[in-house]
């Protein structure tokens, strides 16, 4: 029997390994579906990572690295090529049922779980884009897996839809070994992305960053021919009169992430629908007891450096958790107030909690001059007010609470943004 | 007097200051303005006379775990030389087992930068 099985073996289910190790876990299992450990940042070439975890600027692989120099230190036991089917979590002790090649159909029993398994792109059927369904349509990540560890280029007059981050990064990327990329269309009259990566990826190769633009049709019997583009109103609505059809052999798709939560809806995790991750609370403890989850299983983080401190909150609650030092619960509820669109925890329950309580949040809208405040919901007292500038939904915030403010709380609190002059 | 105005986003933070660049050819020099913290005009002067990227690519690998080799430039390199250092990267290939770090070319068109491995990568 282990103390904790990880269901995933990415930035968040290395990182809660770890800090579930060094908190005195020994019996840890990691089951990771792909050949080895790493994940996402293993195709993530790029550098960037890190600043915030080691204090200097690491490649993807780098970052890695790291982390799994740590598990294999620690003889923290993996296995790979293993997907996860179900959990059974009805007894005090939980049960994974899992399936590789090398262990076959396996049933492993274990006291506690992470739910660390991240998250998959939008696709273009989640979007809807009207047109033929021929082939050179793939998401963003997957140009960069065929492009960086499969070594297949994938294409070489490309279009790019979305200007978040990958989109960004693979625009430099696919022009730096040979391809045209013909321009990035962004459906938001801003970009989603750092101004640092409009600067690097798509001013210094000119590559043209088209605003309020999206895709209305694709052209092309077996492989994608042409686009057609148009400039959408205020609404977001295509102008027919702006359309215009661009040859193209390769569209990617940058349009955002979701929380990869088969497993859990499974298993009735109460989910947010806000965040389309599990609810959590503090100490990233679902309301399932004995299950936690962190990373971008929970809600998309911007940085892998945030994922990690979350994912080693995790693992050490783990910790706590399996002592039993569990005090009488306070729960307390996090609601969003105005221009916030949701918060990470979802609950507070005072359980095994440190003093200090960090609640993440984001923003729905651009906003230059804020005041964030958090509100008790009961009599409307101001339990703390802190002045921002620059807010932006592109950007997770964050709020430090200390477990005395919410001693007079009751039931629920809210945080809010407010613009100021 | 001839002066040149021209504007650009400093890229330090997040906050994205707008700075104002003025050259003055007689003192042959930048003046930087409309910038909220000192590291403004140190990026805009060194991304007008000197700009260096920090460069990442993948090389060939054979027998390797996987069929590329991720690698980066062990220091920023002249953005004017990228395509250059480019074509020489295309053309290298490594050899399972790879330790991170390694160097796969040394000293790069005489810069005296290396391009280097950015994982370690066993046999497959």
């Amino acid at each position: 029997m282990y103390d904790c099985v990880i269901i995933g073996g990415g930035p968040a289910g290395l990182s809660a390994a770890v800090s579930a190790f060094e908190n005195g876990v020994r019996n840890i299992l990691i089951l990771e579906r792909d050949k080895e450990l790493g994940g996402i940042l293993n195709q993530c070439i790029h550098n960037g990572f890190g600043i915030h975890e080691f204090n200097e600027e690491l490649t993807g692989p780098e970052y890695a690295e790291r982390f799994i120099e740590l598990v294999k230190k620690n003889n923290i036991e993996f296995q790979l090529n293993t997907m996860v089917i179900d959990i059974h979590h009805h007894d005090v002790n939980k049960h994974v049922t899992a399936i590789s090649r090398e262990h076959g159909y396996q049933k492993i029993e274990t006291r506690s779980i992470i739910l660390a398994m991240g998250a998959r792109e939008r696709t273009r059927f989640m979007i809807h884009i009207p047109g033929t369904r021929p082939s050179g349509i793939m998401t963003a990540g997957t140009a960069q897996r065929y492009l960086n560890i499969e070594g297949y280029m994938v294409g070489k007059k490309v279009i790019i839809l979305g200007s978040g981050d990958i989109g960004l990064i693979m625009a430099r990327r696919l022009t730096l070994v040979g391809a045209n990329v013909l321009g990035v269309l962004e459906i938001e009259p801003h970009s989603n992305g750092l101004t640092r990566n409009i600067v690097q990826c798509l001013n210094d190769y000119n590559i043209p960053l088209l605003l309020s633009h999206t895709i209305v049709r694709i052209h092309g019997d077996r492989r994608i021919e042409a686009v057609t583009i148009a400039k959408v109103d205020m609404h977001k609505v295509p102008i027919k009169a702006t359309e215009e059809i661009i040859p193209c052999d390769t569209l990617l798709l940058s349009v955002g992430l979701i929380p990869e939560n088969e497993l859990s809806k499974k298993i009735l995790i109460d989910m947010d629908v806000r965040t389309k991750g599990p609810i959590v609370n503090e100490s990233m403890h679902t309301n399932v007891d004995g299950i936690f989850a962190c990373g971008n299983v929970v809600h998309i983080h911007d940085l892998v450096d945030y994922v990690s401190m979350e994912a080693s909150k995790a693992g050490k609650n783990v910790a706590k958790y399996l002592l039993k030092s569990t005090k009488e619960p306070l729960s307390i509820e996090v609601n969003n107030g105005t221009n916030v669109s949701y918060t990470v925890p979802q609950v507070i329950q005072k359980i095994y909690s440190d003093d200090l309580i960090d609640i993440m949040y984001r923003v729905t809208k651009v906003i230059k001059k804020a005041s964030v405040n958090v509100i008790d919901q009961s009599n409307g007292t101001i339990i703390k007010k802190i002045p921002r500038i620059n807010m932006a939904p592109g950007e997770m915030e964050k709020v430090r609470l200390k477990l005395n403010d919410l001693m007079q709380v009751e039931r629920s609190i809210k945080i809010e943004v407010v613009e100021r002059e | 007097m001839s002066e040149d105005i021209k504007e650009m986003i400093c890229i330090v933070c997040p906050q994205g200051c707008k700075l104002q660049v003025r050259y003055n050819s007689k003192t042959n020099d930048y003046y930087i303005s409309n910038h909220k913290c000192d590291r403004g005009p140190v990026y805009a002067k060194k991304e007008l006379i000197n700009p260096t990227r920090f460069l990442t690519a993948t090389v060939k690998i054979e027998e390797g775990f996987h069929q590329r080799l991720p690698v980066k430039s062990s220091k920023e390199i002249p953005k004017g030389l990228i395509t250059d250092v480019m074509q020489i990267i295309d053309k290298v290939t490594a050899r399972a087992p790879i330790k991170l770090g390694e160097k796969v070319i040394e000293n790069i068109l005489d810069t005296g930068i290396d391009i280097v491995a950015t994982r370690s990568m066993s046999m497959k």
